[in-house]
């Protein structure tokens, strides 16, 4: 076999190039084009072109006026601080409720954590949209938990905080927006930390405790630390996504709640303006960017130190 | 054993971690449960029980719109699954073998990153590209086709990250043995790897399915005239407000999905047991 080392050659390329090309393709290759076309104004009908030729020479016009409009007009930059706020608020709340659930699941008898593992997918399974919208139901007057919340005067304590526009009226609101987000995103967060904090050594928390230490203190001086990455996937794969959420704020948000996503789509769909879209998009991507970077760093360490 | 609890008294640790799993899990189920019991709501009124009825799954069968809708649903998911689980084996595989290739970095990168990207860029972003493309070859139109293409892009972030953590935790002894043997790489990867992943494979075809099965914005920008997934249906429905006939789609959905994923759990949890007792055996017969 003369073609021996060639032959393994090839396979390897095959392997890596066909998923490789196909992201660049697909993904890398789409983020380049939104960028030109956020550098392109809209013409009557449809984005004027960026090369011309004039002259007989190529010349490129590259027009900022999308991005001017971006930085002068109030609206916009109300809706990148109040979706970074809000994804802020839910990737705390995540954490607050995932936190300790996920790590009762990890300390749960060993024979029942698959089973609680599967109750906390098996949500996830079943379709997001679907449960969002249940939430509307849920939080409309005379539902169950807005009969709830009301029954126990809790609607007087969100109005005082602002979070609801009037007493019991949930929804539409930024309560309703939260809860919509918290609900979605908390099987994100759990996931992570029950994989990090059901690895945990417990000879560490005997060691600390026989060293003196309290369960609280070891708790806070062991446990936490340990589950750095842990924490920091579940936040990353929370707060990422809900800086651009799009469907809770349109079913469960109301005028008070302008997010970014809900912004870029009414560019596109609503106004047609295609440029415009791309500019909001171009500098969402530049707001995520350094998440992502972070992100993309644990997830790539917790990948090489399993292998 | 002698392992402490790490919370204050044992008892009360245990209730109040039972308690908080209880809680956490109500919070998690109640929409579910309600959407459920409100399919089956004899009122027009969405929050105002009145009493018994099948009437919402009587018109559900004769809903033109969202049984075309689902049909078109179920047919991307279809592809979209297969083809996820296609591409991530490869990618999972180029990720967890070959520890360095020019660009591997960018390539993590580009694999992770659709995991969290916000749905709105991935939909513009795919959408200006086929636009430019079709302008400059006159192809493709909007239409399955397109959604399918958007559906992969998540699928396949989606379908790397289930299959890698599985191609990782394979102890490299038995594809080595195997090679020593004298298999050629592709017998390996289809005699040795490919039944010891198996597993992985399924859960990641069932994960890519009921994600793109469920998906609205990247759908949405990338439908075209005619073509109307079943959550665009949904979504249109529900944004003008509350409407009894997605709480009947919704439970149709919900019980179909349940007994999926639970029939395949089951099945890949015997399917690992089995695996791990014939290992331990092996090694019993051969110390």
């Amino acid at each position: 076999m003369p073609l021996k080392q060639p032959a393994w050659w090839r396979g390897r390329s095959a392997v890596i190039g066909v998923p490789y090309l196909w992201l660049l393709a697909f993904f890398l290759a789409p983020f380049l084009i939104v960028l030109k076309f956020s550098l392109a104004e809209m013409g009557a009908v449809s984005p004027e072109p960026l090369l011309t030729m004039a002259d007989g020479a190529v010349k490129i016009v590259m027009k900022y006026s999308n991005y001017i409009a971006l930085a002068g007009d109030g609206l916009y930059f109300t809706a990148y601080v109040s979706s970074l706020k809000y994804a802020a608020v839910t990737t705390l709340l995540c954490l607050a409720i995932g936190y300790p659930f996920a790590y009762f699941m990890a300390r749960a008898k060993a024979t029942r954590q698959p089973a609680l593992l599967m109750l906390v997918m098996l949500p996830f399974w079943t379709s997001f949209l679907l449960r969002v919208y249940a939430w509307k139901g849920l939080l409309e007057d005379g539902g169950w938990v807005a009969q709830v919340l009301v029954g126990a005067h809790l609607d007087q304590l969100l109005y005082a905080a602002g979070l609801i526009a009037a007493p019991g009226k949930l929804m539409n609101t930024p309560f309703s927006l939260v809860v919509g987000m918290t609900y979605t995103y908390l099987p994100f967060m759990i996931l992570p930390l029950y994989a990090n904090l059901a690895k945990l050594d417990l000879r560490l928390l005997e060691a600390a405790a026989d060293l003196g230490a309290t369960p609280w203190v070891a708790f806070w001086k062991v446990t936490v630390p340990l589950s750095k990455a842990g924490i920091i996937a579940g936040s990353m794969l929370v707060f990422i996504p809900c800086v651009g959420e799009f469907v809770t704020p349109e079913l469960l948000g109301g005028p008070q709640t302008l997010m970014i996503g809900r912004v870029l789509w009414d560019e596109f769909f609503s106004n047609n303006d295609w440029p415009m879209a791309s500019a909001v998009a171009v500098v969402l991507v530049l707001l995520i960017v350094v998440p992502l970077a972070v992100f993309n760093k644990y997830q790539a360490q917790a990948q090489e130190r399993r292998a | 054993m002698t392992t402490r609890r790490a919370f204050f008294s044992p008892t009360f640790a245990r209730r109040f971690g039972a308690g908080w799993l209880i809680a956490g899990f109500a919070f998690l189920y109640l929409p579910i449960l309600a959407l459920v019991i409100y399919s089956f709501n004899a009122s027009p009124l969405p929050t105002v029980w009145g009493g018994f009825t099948l009437d919402w799954y009587r018109k559900l069968a004769s809903d033109r719109e969202m049984l075309a809708g689902l049909w078109l649903s179920l047919k991307i998911a279809f592809m979209t699954a297969c083809a996820s689980v296609l591409l991530g084996t490869l990618a999972a595989f180029s990720l967890v073998k070959y520890k360095r290739f020019s660009g591997r970095t960018l390539f993590a990168g580009m694999v992770n990153a659709p995991l969290v990207m916000p749905e709105v860029i991935v939909g513009l972003s795919l959408l200006l590209m086929l636009v430019s493309v079709q302008k400059a070859i006159g192809f493709p139109e909007r239409g399955m086709m397109t959604i399918w293409l958007g559906h992969l892009l998540l699928g396949l972030a989606y379908a790397t990250v289930v299959i890698q953590a599985r191609l990782q935790d394979l102890p490299p002894q038995l594809e080595e043995a195997a090679m020593d043997l004298g298999a050629k790489p592709p017998q390996v990867f289809f005699l040795v790897t490919l039944p010891m992943i198996a597993q992985a494979l399924a859960s990641a075809w069932l994960l890519t399915f009921s994600l793109s099965l469920d998906d609205v914005v990247v759908s949405a920008f990338l439908s075209g005239p005619g073509a109307t997934t079943m959550p665009l249906v949904i979504f249109s429905r529900a944004r003008l407000g509350l409407n009894p006939s997605v709480n009947a789609v919704a439970t149709v959905i919900i019980v179909i999905v349940s007994l999926c994923v639970t029939a395949a759990s089951l099945w890949i949890a015997r399917s690992e047991r089995r695996r791990t007792e014939e290992m331990n055996a092996a090694q019993r017969a051969n110390p």
